[in-house]
């Protein structure tokens, strides 16, 4: 036991002395989540777009200003003919031309029904969607006013909304969790596969091999650095997403970390079945990063949700962690569900985490057998 | 010049003798077209609503089967209190609830208390409940306007403003012809910096680098042999990407492909120059390769492929000059769906040379060949 504990001293010295990574392993997450919690966003705002008004009339010099005063728009151009529209477009600074027709106005108070025309700039699909919600939104809000002002006698429904979890629509909701799960693959996973690997490759695992320890001490060894650094980072960003986004852990810390912990299991167990499989740094790390980075990024539903995507992604994305795991992140931090709510996802992954334990500690006797020849 | 052309012919063995570099060529542009560009969609297909009606009226009934017949909602649960919709968020059973007070149709007939509704929301996904909240207060607002115009009223008494959007250039809004530009991005980046660096740092870390320097092999010789074979790479496979995206997503190409080419040519200059610095700071391949991540993820993150860059405040705009990744992915965009030309993007074609000048003049200032 002894010889053991002066082993894992050495290989958490091997990691704090590399100063380099250390900075990484911190500063990608908080990078991250300064970037996701500032910078980007999924809605738009500010968005450069030209009118094209041949109504000139009272009700469309109002709708203009409208738009123009919406924290989603501001008028970059006022074009004069259709012609103008395209090479605005190809020049790519609007994201849509509106149109109004000449009679606006009068059609509007006459026939009760007047008609814009919105052409986006279909090469950005979701900005044309979005503009075309916001305009549609806003030029509803105008009709709603008046229908209100001439039928005040009529029975006008009104819904109540209430936005549960995320009141003032925040998108860095979605991608905390998302952050916390790509962190914990890539520091559990990754790391540990290459550690290992690199020990191999350089052939000092033989070294290792024929030192008094046991092959199960050696790999835990390695692994047991890894294990605290990644709790660490965890914490780390709770503490971010707590004070510099006011996003609290509205559930419970404690199932939280638990929940964590048995990820980082998960992790380190792939990571070590990877780094029985592979002899090459090289190869390590492109396992990792087409079999768990990019499931982590795509299937997760971290940015793009998996009930968007074609059929087959969200069967497959059954049969990965991160599914279960950024869902389970989320119902605990962001809505507050407690352990009834995850039981079933947190069952999935200590089934996941069983097997692939099971699977490396086979394959890893297997290595070492051929090694000892 | 001789000597040169030996050592590219050294690299160029040495990859095609690398068995997984060599099948890694060929698998990553086709894993990442084909699995990539059919999943990143914000397209939403359909949103879960659960509806719990107090009411029981023809009216209420009315507003459910608008709400059935849009494409858009599917009624996923009918809870029959408040608490029970409750759950359903909390479990993520349903997206949105919607409840009809019992009260409901009596105030769309004129009571005194005016009819109202209860939409709850499940708002993790911001942007998504904001778009089903504006399709649902849509309908709502059309079923509302039925109702008034069929008690007789004038249809002048209740204005409305209908808009018809047209999309140019992607008439349908498909996806994949949206992501699919700037997908190409992500490959060129992720072989260019990747491939490179790594290659660049293993030889330092096992030591061949040092053998290398002994050699009378002048500085610009051992970098152009070094960042060639991945130029040219990078190229090869940016052509297998467009093919694909030809072949299996019938992708348009509206411009000039061979303009599309040397804004890549010029981008994947200023991407090995990056790598070149980069394997410079790092000693192991490990280093290298969360230092080439953070790189990658901010660029593609920050470069407006997913998200909006008119969202972002100043500074992360600001921080778009420095970042190729934006810079081409804009430029893919207009030449291949709007075919736009020369003039077009000749800015952003001159800052992606600036770039690529600086940063490979950067890097080759900083790599030593100590002897």
């Amino acid at each position: 036991m002894k010889k053991f504990m002066a082993f894992v001293k050495k290989e958490f010295q091997h990691i704090f002395r590399d100063y380099r990574t250390l900075i990484i392993l911190f500063g990608l997450p908080a990078a991250q989540i300064l970037i996701f919690g500032y910078a980007v966003r999924t809605d738009l705002t500010n968005a450069g777009i030209a009118v094209l008004d041949n109504a000139h009339d009272v009700v469309s010099a109002e709708l203009i200003t409208r738009l123009d005063a919406s924290e989603f728009f501001h008028i970059k151009y006022f074009l004069n003919t259709y012609d103008e529209i395209d090479p605005a477009f190809k020049k790519g600074k609007i994201k849509a031309v509106i149109i109004f027709p000449d009679d606006f106005a009068e059609r509007l108070t006459r026939e009760g029904n007047a008609t814009v025309s919105i052409i986006a700039d279909g090469s950005e699909g979701n900005n044309a969607n979005l503009v075309t919600g916001y305009t549609t939104a806003i030029l509803n809000d105008y009709s709603a006013g008046l229908t209100k002002q001439l039928t005040s006698a009529m029975p006008v429904i009104i819904p109540e909304v209430r936005m549960y979890f995320n009141p003032n629509l925040q998108s860095h909701f979605m991608f905390i969790p998302g952050i916390i799960t790509l962190i914990l693959i890539l520091i559990s996973a990754l790391m540990t596969s290459v550690t290992i690997v690199r020990e191999k490759e350089f052939g000092t695992m033989e070294v290792l091999l024929v030192s008094p320890l046991k092959p199960w001490q050696i790999i835990l060894g390695k692994v047991a650095p890894y294990f605290f650094l990644s709790l660490v980072n965890v914490i780390v960003i709770l503490l971010m997403a707590w004070f510099v986004f006011d996003l609290p852990v509205k559930g419970s810390i404690s199932l939280l970390i638990a929940e964590c912990m048995l990820y980082i299991l998960l992790g380190l167990s792939i990571g070590i079945l990877i780094s029985a499989s592979v002899e090459k740094i090289m190869n390590a790390i492109f396992i990792s990063a087409l079999g768990l980075m990019l499931p982590t990024l795509l299937l997760s539903g971290f940015i793009f949700p998996i009930e968007n995507m074609p059929k087959i992604y969200d069967y497959v994305s059954l049969f990965l962690p991160p599914r279960w795991f950024v869902e389970i992140i989320r119902s605990i931090m962001i809505k507050g569900a407690g352990f009834g709510y995850v039981w079933k996802g947190t069952l999935i992954l200590a089934a996941m985490t069983l097997f692939f334990m099971l699977l490396s500690a086979r394959k890893f006797k297997v290595r070492l057998g051929e090694g000892g020849k | 010049m001789r000597k040169l052309m030996f050592l590219l012919r050294k690299e160029f063995r040495q990859i095609r003798r690398d068995k997984f570099m060599a099948r890694a060529i060929i698998a990553v542009p086709l894993l990442q077209m084909l699995i990539l560009v059919p999943a990143v969609t914000f397209e939403m297909k359909h949103i879960d609503l659960a509806i719990a009606d107090h009411d029981h009226s023809p009216a209420s009934r009315e507003l459910i089967s608008r709400l059935t017949g849009s494409s858009f909602f599917r009624v996923c649960a009918t809870p029959e209190n408040y608490s029970q919709a409750d759950d359903l968020l909390l479990a993520g059973d349903a997206d949105m609830a919607l409840i009809i007070p019992d009260d409901f149709s009596e105030g769309l007939a004129g009571a005194v208390n005016p009819p109202r509704l209860q939409v709850m929301i499940d708002a993790v996904n911001a942007t998504t409940a904001q778009l089903g909240w504006s399709y649902l207060a849509s309908i709502v607002r059309d079923y509302n306007r039925d109702v008034i115009m069929s008690t007789g009223a004038a249809p002048s008494s209740i204005p409305g403003i209908s808009v018809s959007p047209r999309f140019w250039y992607n008439p349908t809004l498909n996806y994949k012809y949206y992501m699919l530009p700037g997908i190409l991005v992500i490959l060129i980046t992720a072989i260019g910096l990747m491939m490179c660096g790594l290659n660049l740092v293993r030889e330092k870390e096992i030591g061949t680098s040092e053998q290398i320097n002994v050699t009378p092999v002048k500085k610009w010789e051992l970098i152009t042999s070094k960042v060639i074979p991945f130029f040219i790479i990078g190229l090869f496979d940016l052509s297998l990407g467009l093919t694909i995206g030809w072949i299996v997503f019938n992708i348009p190409f509206e411009g000039s492909l061979l303009l599309f080419f040397a804004c890549s040519a010029i981008f994947l200059v200023a991407v090995l120059g990056l790598a070149l610095f980069l394997s410079t700071l790092a000693s192991t391949m490990q280093q290298f390769l969360y230092v080439a991540f953070f790189f990658i993820m901010i660029f593609i993150l920050m470069s407006g492929i997913f998200t909006p860059t008119e969202s972002m405040p100043l500074w992360a705009q600001q921080f778009n000059w420095v970042n190729p990744v934006a810079y081409l992915m804009r430029i893919n965009r207009m030449v291949m769906l709007k075919g736009s030309g020369f003039n077009d993007i000749a800015r952003d074609m001159g800052m992606l040379a600036v770039l690529a000048f600086t940063f490979i003049t950067f890097a080759i200032r900083a790599y030593r060949k100590r002897a």
